[in-house]
C-alpha cells in the first residue's frame, strides 16, 4: 500500500518521463529495432553521412540506460550488437567497444576509490596480469581478423552465448567465507576493510585461492583484448567466487580494473587506426548520458526484469555473430 | 593500498591523489571529446578524411581503411592536429594516458611507504602500459 502510494507521489510520477524513455529506448536497443536498422544500412547507401553517428548514439544511450540497469558494463553489448547490427567493420567496434568501456571505468574509478570500496592492494596484481594478457589478445585478435574477419565473429558469438550462460547460472555470494588466506594473498597483503552503509558495519576481507584467481586473469584479459569487451562479466565471479572477496568490493575493483586492463588493450586497437572518432565519440557519450539516466532509475526499475532481458538479447546477439560469422543468414 | 590493516577504513593519501587526477583527467577528456566533436561535425577545422569516404569506407578492415582513406597509425595523428576528424584524439589519447599518470603517483607512494613488493608492481604496469602506447605492438601492418 505504502508501495502505490510512493509510486503516486509527484517524485515517481515525475520519472514516468524517464520510464517512457527506457521503454523507448529498450525497444532502439531490441535486436530486431536493430535489425531493421541494419537492413536500411546494408540498403541505404544513400543515407547522408550523419544518419549512421545518431543512431548510433540514440542506440548507445539506450544500452547505456540498459547496461546500468541490468548490472554489466557497456562493452559486453556493445561490441555484440553493433558488430552485429551496424555496417561497421569489427575492427572499428571493438575499437570504439574499448574507449566505450574504458571512458566508463575512468569516470566511476573516482568515487570508488574515494570510498575504498574498490581495493588497489587487490586490483594491482591482477591488473598487471590482465592488462599484460589484453595487449596479447588485442594483437592476436587483430591478426585474427586479417585473417578473416568471420573467424573473429563466430569466436565473438561463442564467447557471449558463454557470458550470457555465465550471467544466467553465476550467484555471487554477497560476503564469501575465507577462513584462512593462502600464501600468495598472504605475501601480497591482500586484504581490506569496507564500511557497509547498509548495516554501518565494517567488513573485514582477504583472499583465498590467490594463484588460481590471478591465473584466471590470464584469460579474462586475452578475452578482453581479443574482443574489445570491457570484462566485468570475468572479473566479478572471479573476484568473488574463485578468490573470496566480499560482492561490493569485487563489484568496485572489478570496475575500476577494466580502467587498466582496457587502457593497454585500446592502445593497441588505437595505434592500428581502429578508433574511427566519427564511431567511437557518439559511442562514449551516448554509453555515458545514457547510464546517467540509467543510475536515477535504479531506484523505480526492475533490475531482475531487465537482467533477464539483456541475457535474452546477449544470448540473440551472440548467436547473431555466430551466423554472420558462418555467413548461414538465418538470423537476417 | 589503503588496507595496510584489515581495520583501516581510511585510504591512504596516494589513493585519494589517485582519485582526484581521475576525475579531472576523466571529465577533462569527456569534454574535450564533446567541444573536438563539435568542432569536427560542425566543419569548423576541415577533415584529413572527408564524412561520406568514411561512411563509405567503415566496412572495410583497418589496413584497407587506412590505405584508401590515407590515414596514419601509431601516433601519426600527432601530425594531423589541425584537421577536424583528428583533433578528437585529443580527448581519446588523454583518456588513454590517465592510468600511466596516476601510477607515477602509486610508485611515488609505494616507494615513500617503503613497500617494494607494490612498488615493483606499479612499475612494471607503468611499463606494460607504455609499451602498450607507444605503438611498438601492433601498429603498422600496411
Amino acid at each position: 500500500m505504502r508501495k502505490d502510494l510512493e509510486a503516486m507521489s509527484p517524485k515517481y510520477l515525475g520519472n514516468s518521463f524517464f520510464f517512457i524513455n527506457l521503454m523507448l529506448f529498450m525497444l532502439l536497443a531490441h535486436p530486431l529495432t536493430a535489425s531493421a536498422a541494419e537492413n536500411i544500412g546494408t540498403h541505404g547507401s544513400g543515407q547522408p553521412w550523419w544518419f549512421w553517428p545518431l543512431i548510433l548514439f540514440i542506440f548507445c544511450f539506450g544500452l547505456g540506460i540498459i547496461a546500468v540497469l541490468a548490472g554489466v558494463g557497456g562493452g559486453v553489448l556493445y561490441v555484440p550488437l553493433v558488430s552485429g547490427f551496424f555496417p561497421f567493420h569489427i575492427d572499428f567496434v571493438r575499437g570504439a567497444g574499448l574507449m566505450v568501456a574504458l571512458a566508463g571505468a575512468l569516470a566511476a574509478g573516482p568515487g570508488l576509490l574515494r570510498r575504498n570500496l574498490a581495493s588497489l592492494r587487490l586490483a594491482l596484481p591482477v591488473a598487471l596480469i590482465a592488462s599484460a594478457s589484453s595487449i596479447v589478445g588485442a594483437m592476436f585478435g587483430l591478426y585474427l581478423s586479417k585473417l578473416n574477419p568471420d573467424i573473429v565473429q563466430v569466436c565473438l558469438g561463442t564467447t557471449i552465448v558463454g557470458i550470457a550462460i555465465l550471467l544466467l547460472l553465476s550467484k555471487n555470494t554477497e560476503k564469501p567465507i575465507v577462513e584462512r588466506q593462502d600464501a600468495l594473498g598472504l605475501a601480497l597483503s591482500v586484504h581490506g576493510a569496507y564500511l557497509d552503509e547498509g548495516t554501518r558495519e565494517e567488513v573485514s576481507w582477504k583472499t583465498h585461492r590467490t594463484p588460481l584467481g590471478l591465473a584466471m586473469f590470464i584469460l579474462v584479459g586475452i578475452l578482453a583484448g581479443m574482443f574489445g569487451l570491457g570484462a566485468g562479466w570475468a572479473n566479478i565471479p572471479v573476484l568473488n567466487l574463485i578468490m573470496g572477496v566480499p560482492l561490493k568490493v569485487s563489484v568496485a575493483t572489478s570496475k575500476f580494473l577494466l580502467s587498466i586492463t582496457d587502457t593497454s588493450a585500446a592502445w593497441i586497437y588505437m595505434n592500428k587506426g581502429c578508433v574511427i572518432p566519427l564511431i567511437a565519440i557518439p559511442s562514449i557519450l551516448g554509453l555515458m548520458f545514457g547510464s546517467f539516466v540509467g543510475v536515477k532509475l535504479l531506484s523505480i526499475a526492475k533490475p531482475k526484469f531487465i537482467r533477464y532481458m539483456v541475457i535474452l538479447v546477449l544470448f540473440f546477439a551472440g548467436a547473431k555473430a555466430i551466423d554472420k560469422g558462418l555467413g548461414l543468414g538465418i538470423l537476417g | 593500498m589503503s588496507n595496510g590493516t584489515p581495520n583501516n577504513l581510511k585510504p591512504m593519501p596516494e589513493q585519494i591523489a589517485y582519485a582526484n587526477v581521475l576525475f579531472i583527467g576523466a571529465w577533462t577528456g569527456i569534454v574535450l571529446m564533446i567541444i573536438t566533436y563539435i568542432i569536427y561535425l560542425g566543419g569548423i577545422l576541415p577533415p584529413h578524411v572527408d564524412l561520406p569516404l568514411i561512411t563509405q569506407h567503415w566496412d572495410k578492415g583497418v589496413d584497407e581503411f587506412l590505405e584508401i582513406t590515407h590515414s596514419p597509425h601509431g601516433w601519426g595523428w600527432l601530425t594531423l592536429l589541425s584537421k577536424g576528424d583528428f583533433i578528437n584524439f585529443i580527448g581519446v589519447v588523454l583518456l588513454a594516458l590517465l592510468t600511466i599518470i596516476c601510477y607515477l603517483l602509486l610508485i611515488v607512494g609505494y616507494k615513500k611507504r617503503r613497500d617494494w613488493t607494490y612498488f615493483a608492481i606499479a612499475i612494471l604496469e607503468v611499463a606494460v602500459l607504455s609499451l602498450a602506447a607507444s605503438g611498438l605492438l601492433g601498429a603498422g601492418g600496411h
